[in-house]
């Protein structure tokens, strides 16, 4: 057996994703999860407008497509309808913070029984690197080619902070995959929501920080670095809430 | 110890490189794969433990650790 | 057969308690708040789910998901409402996604009145999303006709795989009237269908349900087959035409102004003028054939509209401008009344 190999739920598929773009490593430790569950028969994923819309192909497990910012609607939808099936939505800041903020805020404060893993990399990649609501103060952007004034463009958004504060969360945890530990960490904390899923204790969100070489205009391990310098200290990680109020 | 690289898989990112402990990952500009990416490379394949940070840090799942 | 005395709006939802329907997914707006309502108190007796979302938007995408998965289910709302889930019905119909949609017209645009109005036609025959989109839309004009056409509705929308909206109007949602469901029929167990998404199970392969299609060829491919299959849908229009054999002028009305015809046309019926009436009961397709063979004899067409005039469009457009149309609408929120109706029979008679 390798010591380190594809895992079944990761479709075996070239992916569009830019080189250096960390989304393939989430993909991979969501699948790793799945497998290691045993669930990819079982899980439905609901993946919205986004670089990560087109998950529907890499992960083996059903998928329904949603709306920019619908995700957290589309996932309620499938879990109220499906309670006995294990579902995941897969957004990017834009999709959960932005746009989908009323959906994904009252999906939490309903505690609905399905895991939103929302990967920040503070800015819109498919439609070419514009502002996101986490992108950072002084950020350049398409639409802050300036860097970010907060005077103007406000402040990034906390979200697990925020999301800490709904008493139907089970689990509010923001990890990242920037290097090997944080990715171990940020599997760890995707299969522990799913398991908090599967015991249907409420809703559990992660958050994950990650890069986009692309549009941040650097190369892919520049990224990384930038992400630890400047992303961590504002977003910090870790468990910013656990438990769901019964 | 055995470093594979799926070849077409790779795009060139370098990651694994900066997470290899024993820097022996670097790119090779002799061949490009079907994408027209250059790709990784393992300069010394005595020196690699198995530890999979490569593998663990690849964003195309395209490093296998046999 | 047993007839209680129901309210319109909750006499549609009895209905579709009875028709299978197994999720409920709205947000509070008059006039139709009584659907919802009802809901609430009776969907789970029949292990169905009742969920009050956070916006009209977010509720049109939990149908959404919830009928991605082969789960029948519907929402309500009305003309504001219908406005924020006109995204998610495009996405809808872009995933061949089927669900019943109530919606009670009420007097706009904005924020406008709670009063009865049919300024929305256009919005569900024409308007009901982004691309192509045309989807069934039924108006009843009595509460028993809601229940019967909302029983249809389930089945009509997993038989083309498509919304299918029912269209009302403030007024048939509030009134009461005596209402039969039929015999208690036992519920049949539904199997999930075979597109839905349902969890592969290890057992085929896995699924995707998306409106996304990048490649001009899979688009266009979809498109054409949805049209081939509304096709289907045109051979279930249904209409009623009354003394129209003879008649000089047809009125035509849909929903409520369809019964406030019927006593314009007793009255000038009883004063000797020869009046037929037409009534769209699918409002799309427009049941072009019966209209124009209810109105061949016809020397002129009345349209009756809670509005400035949207169905008349669609009325020429069908009688292909073969005879003179008219248009007679109250807006605002008012009813229009059969004396009226008659006054308006009377000043094109003279012009005969």
């Amino acid at each position: 057996m390798p010591k380190f190999s594809r895992p079944k739920s990761l479709v075996d598929k070239q992916t569009h994703f830019c080189p250096g773009c960390l989304h393939g490593i989430i993909h991979r430790i969501i699948a790793e999860v799945i497998d290691e569950l045993d669930v990819e028969g079982t899980t439905i994923g609901v993946f919205p407008v986004g670089c990560g819309v087109f998950g529907y192909w890499y992960l083996g497990c059903d998928t329904v497509s949603a709306s920019h910012g619908r995700a957290c609607a589309v996932a309620t939808g499938v879990k109220r309808a499906r309670p006995d099936r294990l579902v995941f939505s897969y957004q990017g800041d834009g999709d959960m913070m932005a746009i989908g903020t009323g959906e994904a805020i009252h999906a939490a404060a309903r505690g609905e029984n399905f895991t939103s893993i929302f990967v920040n990399n503070a800015i819109y990649g498919m439609t070419g690197g514009q502002m996101a609501p986490t992108s950072m103060p002084g950020q350049k952007t398409q639409t802050t080619p300036f860097g970010r004034d907060t005077a103007a463009a406000g402040f990034p958004i906390k979200s697990v902070e925020m999301f800490a504060t709904l008493d139907g969360v089970a689990l509010a945890q923001r990890v990242s995959v920037h290097d090997a530990k944080h990715v171990r960490e940020a599997k760890a904390a995707i299969k522990k929501a799913f398991e908090i899923q599967l015991r249907g204790e409420g809703f559990s969100v992660i958050e994950v920080l990650s890069t986009c070489p692309t549009n941040w205009g650097m190369t892919p391990t520049n990224s990384i670095k930038w992400l630890e310098e400047n992303m961590i200290p504002y977003y910090p990680l870790g468990v910013t809430k656990e438990g769901a109020v019964k | 110890m055995k470093f594979k690289l799926d070849f077409e898989r790779c795009k060139g990112c370098e990651v694994c490189a900066s997470a290899c402990p024993k820097k022996i990952l670097q790119m090779q500009h002799e061949r490009i794969n079907k994408s027209g990416y250059n790709t990784i490379a393992c300069i010394d394949e005595s020196a690699c433990t198995g530890c999979a940070l490569c593998a663990t840090m690849c964003p195309d799942c395209a490093i296998i650790i046999e | 057969m047993k007839k209680t005395l129901m309210k319109g709006n909750e006499a549609i939802a009895e209905a579709a308690i009875r028709a299978g329907c197994k999720c409920y997914f709205g947000y509070p707006i008059t006039p139709q708040n009584e659907i919802g309502a009802y809901l609430s108190q009776h969907l789970h007796k029949k292990g169905g789910t009742f969920l009050q979302a956070e916006s009209e938007i977010g509720a049109i995408n939990m149908v959404y998901g919830c009928a991605a998965t082969g789960t029948r289910c519907m929402t309500s709302s009305s003309s504001p409402g219908i406005s924020l889930k006109t995204e998610g019905i495009s996405y809808m119909v872009g995933a061949d996604l089927p669900c019943v949609i109530v919606s009670v017209q009420r007097g706009g645009p904005g924020l406008g009145t709670i009063q009865p109005s049919q300024a929305d036609y256009m919005q569900a025959t024409k308007a009901l999303g982004h691309g192509d989109v045309h989807v069934p839309v039924f108006a009843p004009c009595s509460v028993q006709e809601m229940v019967d056409i909302t029983t249809e509705a389930f089945d009509l929308a997993d038989e083309f795989l498509t919304p299918v909206v029912i269209l009302l109007d403030g007024l048939l949602g509030q009134m009461m009237e005596p209402v039969s469901f039929g015999d208690d029929a036992v519920e049949q167990k539904r199997e999930y269908p075979d597109w839905a998404v349902t969890g592969h199970e290890n057992k085929r392969e896995y699924r995707n349900i998306t409106s996304l299609r990048l490649h001009p060829e899979e688009l266009e491919e979809t498109l054409i087959a949805r049209q081939a299959r509304m096709e289907g849908v045109k051979a279930r229009t249904r209409s009623q035409a009354v003394n129209c054999e003879d008649a000089d002028i047809v009125v035509v009305a849909y929903g409520t102004t369809a019964r406030v015809i019927q006593s314009a046309m007793e009255m000038a019926r009883a004063e000797g003028f020869k009046i037929g009436t037409f009534r769209p009961i699918t409002v799309a397709p427009f049941p072009d054939k019966q209209i124009k063979a209810a109105c061949k004899n016809a020397k002129q067409v009345l349209v009756v509209e809670m509005s400035l005039g949207q169905m008349v469009h669609d009325v020429k457009a069908a009688l292909e401008f073969s005879v003179p149309v008219e248009f007679y609408g109250r807006q605002g929120g008012f009813v229009p009344g059969p004396e009226e109706i008659f006054e308006k029979i009377k000043e094109m008679t003279v012009s005969l």
